[in-house]
């Protein structure tokens, strides 16, 4: 059991939630994972490692409202309440390099678990650019986080209420024309965006590593469940990754192999909904 | 020479003097059956299968045992569990008796009696077996197993707390043997299980209709109470390493246990479509996430109607019969040598066919092919042939030209075995085989000295029983590096 120190909601589908586990905080590093189970009878879901404070002993997770669990959490983990179970770090940390000029994009699901990399990377020294994206400028969060380690923050919305009109990967080549000397693109989201991402930097030759999100059970190796194609070779998402070569990446599999339970996770859904509806 | 024998054995020796000595001609010349649900009724539900003796059962195969001189069936079991002994008891009905005995070598005869190839081990020696059908060895334990648990005996006597830290890694068969015995001798033990439950294979691999969870709870329970801690939802080697087990936790030696469970597939086109999976993933979804049970459990699973397993060993055996249980309508099991090279014990392989699971012996997959969607819709399939012994001195299997064909399938599971497990490799300086297998001395002792090792993670998938084994005798070798064992 793991308490629920602190919860802040973003959006009317993004929250964050602050969760005891001094060990855990202890262990966190950069592009890690947790496995959480939310109950006794939930599913396992893997979230990252959004950032963790080894003083208080608490990790931080954002987490976006999709489906069954996640919006089951939304309803129940308030302040004070806890975690059936939350085991890691798993995955193997991002190898924060040394380079000069780093490019950290954030879209959707992926602007928070990129910012422990922007933070490290600022931390050793490199110039770092931040390139996060919302729908619009009410759904914006962190923006003082990310200003506090960005040497520039390039903020993207849908709609254009607030900084440049568009997606991420309209930031990524404002970011490239302001900055042609840029050594390497962190990027993290959906993988749609990632992989437009690393279309953007295949022909400058950029290396641009990727933050995979592959369906997974155990996150130790033992189910085979989270295999990805990588370089034309089969790796796990959970003990090879998360973090890979995005243009090694065969983003299209990923897509489809995501889709594996989309008909039990609407059923899950829709039962889940009407039970609730039944209770209010 | 009788009155030496009376003198050594004593009292219960006089008590069966009474009977007529046994031979072969005398005892019951069939081997007692064990009573099995039937076929038909078993596939629509996740109960055991075989039932176990009840008192009379028992006692009439205990007096099929000869008690031989030379009882060339402790040789062939992996913990030398003196059998001889331990039947006698159950003869001159002495239920405890026969626990006691058992449970100097094994710590869960419930279980080693179920899961155990006692026909390729134990009784493959047994005298009795020369001439008729050998003693169901493995029967009788499991009946005394599951006496011990239904009236609750256990053998820990008076522990002496010594005020040695041991940690274990991995909560399968062989961290619970190790467990036990450090306990036993004074120690302070603490599991780490990454999954959430305790148990290892025995828990999100072997089905409930083998191994019941019951006992392995029983098990676990067991340990609980002899002061053993079992920490689940612990990933060792990222969530602390070993070297930090040693240095900031106190540990005094540390047992690694972490097993083989990597799941391998085989490299042809269409492995990654919906629909393929690891006999892993389809195990551990229904075994430790209830998925059987969705939406009422939150674990999908979409299990298709026409499944084919590839592979023919125990795991493979699990996988097809639990599809059935799930609501497949036909089961396929593809093996690219014959029914007599199958790794599976000969009764997992009875019990598939009776339940209707439709084996293709010689035949080997070459391409999954997918819809539109990206979901398997047919496999392709060789025969093959056996060939010339290769390395491990079975036949080859080499593909006949122009025998391909195709099958209709919707779900695909991989149990062509197993890796070892990364993760510590990845993360602590033990020495490894070029395999990422942990290399040990003969004491189980690897590379960090006082950092022990066995089971699967050494020797590659083998058995419970052999992983039990492994972590008795590290334990052995834990104790002498201790210094609490000469
Ligand atoms: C390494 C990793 C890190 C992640 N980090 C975050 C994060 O920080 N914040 C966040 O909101 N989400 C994160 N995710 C995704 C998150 O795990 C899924 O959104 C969640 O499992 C959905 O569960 P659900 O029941 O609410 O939705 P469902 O309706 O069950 O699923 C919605 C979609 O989520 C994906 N999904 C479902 N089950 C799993 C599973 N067991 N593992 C992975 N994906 C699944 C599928 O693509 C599915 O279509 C991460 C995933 C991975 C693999
Ligand atoms: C489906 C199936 C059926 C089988 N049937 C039989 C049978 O009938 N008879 C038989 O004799 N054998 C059978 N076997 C083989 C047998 O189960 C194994 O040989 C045995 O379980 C190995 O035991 P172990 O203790 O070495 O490892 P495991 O049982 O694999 O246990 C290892 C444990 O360590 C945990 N772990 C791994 N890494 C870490 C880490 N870093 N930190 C913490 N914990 C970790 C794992 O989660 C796991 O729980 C079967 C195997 C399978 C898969
Ligand atoms: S442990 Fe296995 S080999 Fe040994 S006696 Fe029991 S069934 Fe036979
Ligand atoms: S070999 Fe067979 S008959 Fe002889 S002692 Fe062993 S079990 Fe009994
Ligand atoms: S999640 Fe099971 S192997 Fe990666």
């Amino acid at each position: 059991m793991h308490k629920i120190v602190a919860r802040e909601d973003f959006s009317d589908v993004t929250y964050l939630l602050e969760v005891e586990h001094p060990m855990l905080a202890k262990a966190a590093k950069p592009g890690q994972f947790v496995i959480v189970r939310h109950n006794e009878q939930s599913e396992r879901i893997p979230l990252t490692i959004a950032d963790f404070d080894r003083q208080k002993g608490t990790i931080t997770l954002v987490i976006q409202a999709v489906g069954k669990t996640t919006r089951q959490m939304q309803k129940d983990c308030v302040a004070g309440s806890s975690l059936a179970g939350v085991v890691g770090p798993m995955g193997v940390p991002s190898h924060i390099g040394d380079v000069k000029k780093i490019v950290c994009v954030g879209g959707g699901l992926g602007v928070a678990p990129v910012f422990p990399q922007l933070r490290s990377y600022k931390e050793k020294g490199a110039y770092a650019i931040g390139i996060v994206g919302f729908r619009n400028k009410d759904l914006i969060f962190w923006e003082d986080r990310f200003r506090r380690y960005c040497d520039d923050l390039i903020i993207c919305t849908d709609d254009g209420s607030s900084g440049v009109k568009g997606m991420v990967t309209d930031g990524l080549r404002i970011a490239f024309e302001k900055h042609p000397d840029i050594d390497e693109v962190v990027a993290i989201g959906p993988p749609v965006m990632m992989k437009s991402c690393a279309e953007i930097t295949r022909p400058l030759k950029v290396k641009t590593m990727v933050s995979l999100n592959p369906i997974m059970v155990d996150g130790t190796g033992m189910c085979g469940g989270c295999r990805v194609r990588v370089g034309g070779e089969m790796r796990f998402g959970c003990t090879d990754g998360p973090d890979f070569d995005g243009h090694l990446v065969d983003f299209d599999e990923l897509m489809i192999r995501l889709g594996r339970f989309r008909d039990d996770e609407k059923l899950a859904l829709e039962n889940w909904s009407q039970c609730n509806k039944k209770h209010d | 020479m009788m009155k030496n024998w009376l003198w050594k054995t004593g009292r219960s020796a006089i008590k069966s003097m009474t009977k007529v000595k046994k031979t072969i001609q005398t005892i019951p010349q069939k081997r007692t059956p064990m009573q099995e649900q039937d076929p038909i009724a078993r596939v629509n539900n996740f109960d055991e299968v075989t039932f176990g003796y009840n008192l009379e059962d028992a006692v009439n195969e205990s007096s099929r045992c000869l008690d031989c001189k030379k009882p060339l069936c402790i040789s062939g079991c992996p913990i030398s569990i003196n059998i001889p002994g331990f039947i006698r008891q159950i003869y001159e009905g002495n239920f405890k008796g026969a626990y006691d005995i058992l449970s100097e070598a094994s710590i869960s005869p419930a279980i080693c009696g179920r899961v155990c190839r006692q026909e390729d081990q134990c009784e493959i020696g047994c005298t009795v077996g020369k001439k008729l059908e050998p003693v169901a060895i493995g029967h009788l334990e499991r009946w005394v197993g599951d006496m011990a648990i239904e009236k609750g005996w256990s053998n820990s006597p008076g522990i002496k707390p010594r005020g040695f830290k041991v940690g274990v890694i991995g909560s399968g068969p062989s961290g619970l043997a190790c467990a036990a015995d450090m306990a036993k001798a004074g120690c302070d033990v603490t599991i780490y299980e990454a999954l959430h439950l305790p148990g290892g294979v025995l828990r999100y691999g072997i089905p409930e209709f083998r191994l019941p969870d019951m006992l392995i709870d029983a098990e676990i329970n067991k340990l609980k109470k002899m002061g053993v801690k079992i920490c689940c939802d612990t990933l060792v080697g990222r969530l602390f390493t070993i070297e930090q087990m040693l240095d900031e936790m106190g540990f005094n030696t540390v047992f690694i246990a972490t097993g083989a469970g990597y799941p391998k597939f085989m490299g042809i086109p269409g492995e990654f479509l919906n629909g393929v999976l690891s006999a892993n993933e389809f195990l551990t979804r229904c075994n430790l996430m209830n998925a059987g049970e969705f939406p009422v459990a939150d674990t999908p699973l979409r299990l298709g109607k026409k499944v084919v397993v590839i592979g023919a060993g125990n795991t493979a055996m699990d996988a097809t019969r639990v599809a059935l249980r799930l609501g497949s309508e036909k089961v396929y099991c593809l093996y690219r040598r014959s029914r007599t090279e199958s790794p599976a014990r000969s009764e997992e392989i009875r019990h598939a066919e009776e339940e209707g699971v439709c084996f293709c012996w010689l035949t080997s997959p070459v391409e999954i092919i997918g819809d539109e969607k990206g979901s398997v819709c047919t496999i392709r399939c060789t025969m093959m042939k056996l060939g010339e012994l290769d390395g491990s001195g079975r036949s080859r299997p080499v593909p006949i030209s122009d025998s391909e064909y195709e099958l209709e399938v919707d779900t695909v599971i991989y149990a062509i075995g197993t890796n070892a497990n990364p993760i510590i490799g990845q993360t602590c300086g033990v020495k490894l085989n070029k395999w990422g297998y942990i290399e040990t001395d003969e004491t189980l002792q690897t590379s960090i000295p006082g950092v022990f090792a066995g089971g699967d993670i050494v020797t590659g998938a083998a058995t419970v029983i052999l992983a039990m084994a492994a972590g008795r005798k590290a334990a052995s070798g834990m104790k002498r590096y201790l210094g609490i064992q000469p």
